[in-house]
């Protein structure tokens, strides 16, 4: 088990790379703590599998170095760096029975025989699978083969860390719960550090201390869950994590006041003047149906039980708002009041604080 | 609901029916009549009976040649087949280098069989030939026409040349199956080179390898142009494989009635041996 630091590291497939698109991952540097829970967030092709394989050796950065505690890492191959990585697919050896995949990755430590066999069974009994450890691995049902994979992944207790590439895509939904709340359990178990990379954000939220979110090759924040949802650092951030995502709205701000579409409205703290374009961003729950404030035209009505999911515009531009379930909507309201102390201000996507008092 | 049944649909089958009696089941069926009379000429039959079946299966030299065909059939397996193994996994996996191996590869399979004898032929020369010709100027005691074993090591050479390259593009289709996340996974299970071999790529390549075995032996069971090109059967018998001695009875001596009871008995032979492959290797593989 190991700190990982990633120290100023960028990597692009392409020999030579010109622009800003020829890199898969821009560079970044990032500490991940020995036993942590973190997760890599964001939309396909965002490069967090890059940045997993880097950490495992299967790519070498084009810059930048990985370090396992202090020790520097980046040239070293996969063999040699004792970690363990559960891919997307299933990768199991066909010919094998569950037992042998399970005992594979110890039988190449060279562990002794007894202390394999105690492993086996305990990641057997983990993942449900004590039945099935004598069946040919080859027949099993996907479910089972990923299954298989993820012990292999977790059969090891001395690993610098386990890397999940979103390892639950094809498992099904009852049981994907079933197998997070496992790896949960087996984290706060073993202390292993994890590194858990999902497009889900319910499962990165669910799963991680840290999350790391992700766009284009490039990190915009690294977070607890909270900090993710109360302050995102990027519009991405606010957009991709919450259902709906935050709502965004061109406006101008001036001191302690934003202008949307005409419309003024009071922020918590006042801003130095902003340069470039300027958006004011506001979670779905800290808007409310008001007698006056921002004019909004409703389009539909989603109730999806414990709450309803009013979806509408503002001025153009699409603004969802979200009701608990016992709270009335008066009928045919066209003006939403916003919580002042939860609106966030961002500048060209990046969020800006408020001005200091003094300053 | 009823399928319309429509015993006219058989008309459809009849022009593949013709085409496989004519190319196939009469030829055979020509040998089967053959193969149970006796000619002396004159277009005139006499009934033999099992007589000739009898007379191949005790012939001596019929049994040498069959044991020749066996070492043979033997020797081309067990060097071709790891041979071609090893060459796919040390093929280029892809770019320009993979293109061109695969060319050089599948250039002596374009190479019509009595071309590839005659190539063997004279390259083996000790007058003329590169090959000889090199070999006994290193002092080598190299004369294929004279020395059994030269003959059988040039006509082995010459099979591996030609053959190997198949068995190699059989495994390398079977290797650039296997999804990378596989060798990415071996290498996170800290797997040795062996390890990689045994249960990743071995298990993959079971499918076209049990094809490659079958052909190899189906071939080289079956030779006959190269090595009559190239050594005639020579020196003495010593490479008289079985169809080089079934087209001296049949054409040579004109011995119809023996020789149309050895092709059977040869068909019937590949057959078993075939379908002995087949079994045993299927059965390896569910175990594998």
């Amino acid at each position: 088990m190991a700190r990982i630091t990633l120290d100023s590291l960028a990597h692009s497939y392409s020999a030579a790379p010109k622009g800003d698109a020829d890199w898969a991952l821009k560079p970044m540097s990032l500490t991940w703590r020995d036993g942590g829970a973190y997760a890599l967030l964001g939309s396909s092709g965002c490069g967090k599998t890059t940045l997993l394989n880097i950490i495992s050796g299967l790519l070498r950065p084009s810059r930048g170095r990985v370090l396992f505690g202090d020790r520097d890492v980046t040239d070293l191959p996969t063999t040699d760096r004792n970690i363990a990585q559960v891919f997307q697919f299933p990768v199991v050896y066909d010919t094998m029975t569950v037992r042998q995949n399970l005992a594979f990755p110890l039988k190449n430590r060279g562990l002794p025989a007894a202390q394999i066999a105690a492993r086996v069974d305990a990641v057997a009994r983990m993942i449900g699978m004590v039945d099935t450890l004598d069946r040919r691995a080859r027949g099993l049902t996907a479910d089972a083969k990923q299954k298989i994979s993820l012990g292999r992944g977790m059969v090891r207790q001395d690993v610098n860390a386990i890397l999940f590439d979103e390892p639950l895509t094809v498992i099904d939904p009852q049981m994907k719960w079933e197998l997070r709340t496992q790896l949960k359990a087996l984290h706060r178990e073993f202390g292993h550090t994890m590194i858990y990379v999902t497009h889900d954000q319910t499962e990165a939220l669910t799963f991680a201390d840290e999350v790391v979110v992700m766009s284009e090759g490039r990190v915009l924040q690294a977070g607890t869950p909270q900090s993710l949802f109360d302050a995102p650092a990027h519009t991405f951030v606010g957009y991709f994590i919450g259902s709906p995502g935050m709502n965004l709205l061109d406006a101008q701000v001036q001191g302690a006041t934003a202008l949307v579409a005409g419309t003024a409205i009071p922020l918590a703290a006042p801003y130095a003047a902003p340069k470039g374009r300027v958006q004011i961003g506001i979670r779905p729950d800290a808007a409310r149906p008001a007698a006056e404030g921002l004019p909004f035209r409703l389009l539909r009505t989603e109730d999806v039980g414990h709450h309803r999911i009013l979806r509408g515009e503002i001025a153009g531009a699409p603004f969802n708002m979200v009701v608990p379930e016992d709270e009335p909507i008066p009928a045919g309201f066209d003006r939403v009041a916003l919580d002042p102390a939860r609106i966030g201000v961002f500048v060209d996507d990046w969020r800006i604080e408020p001005a200091e008092r003094a300053a | 609901m009823d399928k319309p049944v429509n015993n006219r649909a058989w008309f459809l089958v009849l022009p593949v029916l013709v085409i496989v009696a004519f190319s196939a089941v009469i030829p055979l069926m020509t040998v089967v009549n053959y193969s149970v009379q006796d000619t002396f000429g004159n277009n005139q039959f006499f009934w033999n009976g099992l007589g000739w079946f009898q007379d191949v299966l005790e012939s001596d030299r019929i049994h040498a040649a069959l044991g020749r065909q066996l070492l043979f059939s033997a020797i081309i397996l067990a060097i071709e087949i790891p041979l071609g193994i090893f060459i796919a996994l040390n093929m280029p996996k892809r770019g320009f280098w993979a293109s061109l191996v695969l060319v050089l590869m599948a250039l002596p399979l374009l190479i019509p069989w009595n071309v590839v004898g005659t190539i063997w032929q004279v390259f083996g020369r000790v007058d003329i030939g590169l090959l000889g010709h090199t070999l006994a100027a290193l002092g080598f005691d190299y004369n294929y026409v004279n020395d059994p074993i030269d003959a059988w090591a040039t006509i082995i050479v010459m099979d591996v040349w030609h053959w190997t390259s198949l068995v190699a593009l059989l495994c390398y289709a079977g290797l650039q199956s296997i999804p990378d996340a596989y060798y990415q996974a071996a290498r996170i299970d800290q797997a040795s080179r062996w390890g990689v071999f045994r249960y990743i790529e071995l298990p993959k390549m079971s499918g076209v390898l049990l094809i490659a075995v079958l052909l190899r032996f189906m071939d080289s069971f079956m030779i006959y142009t190269e090595p009559f090109v190239a050594t005639g059967g020579g020196p003495g018998n010593a490479t008289t494989f079985l169809s080089i001695d079934l087209v001296k009875m049949a054409i040579g001596q004109f011995d119809l009635g023996p020789a149309a009871a050895f092709s059977l008995i040869y068909f019937l032979v590949i057959l078993l041996i075939s379908w002995v492959f087949y079994t045993v290797m299927t059965a390896q593989r569910e175990a594998l």
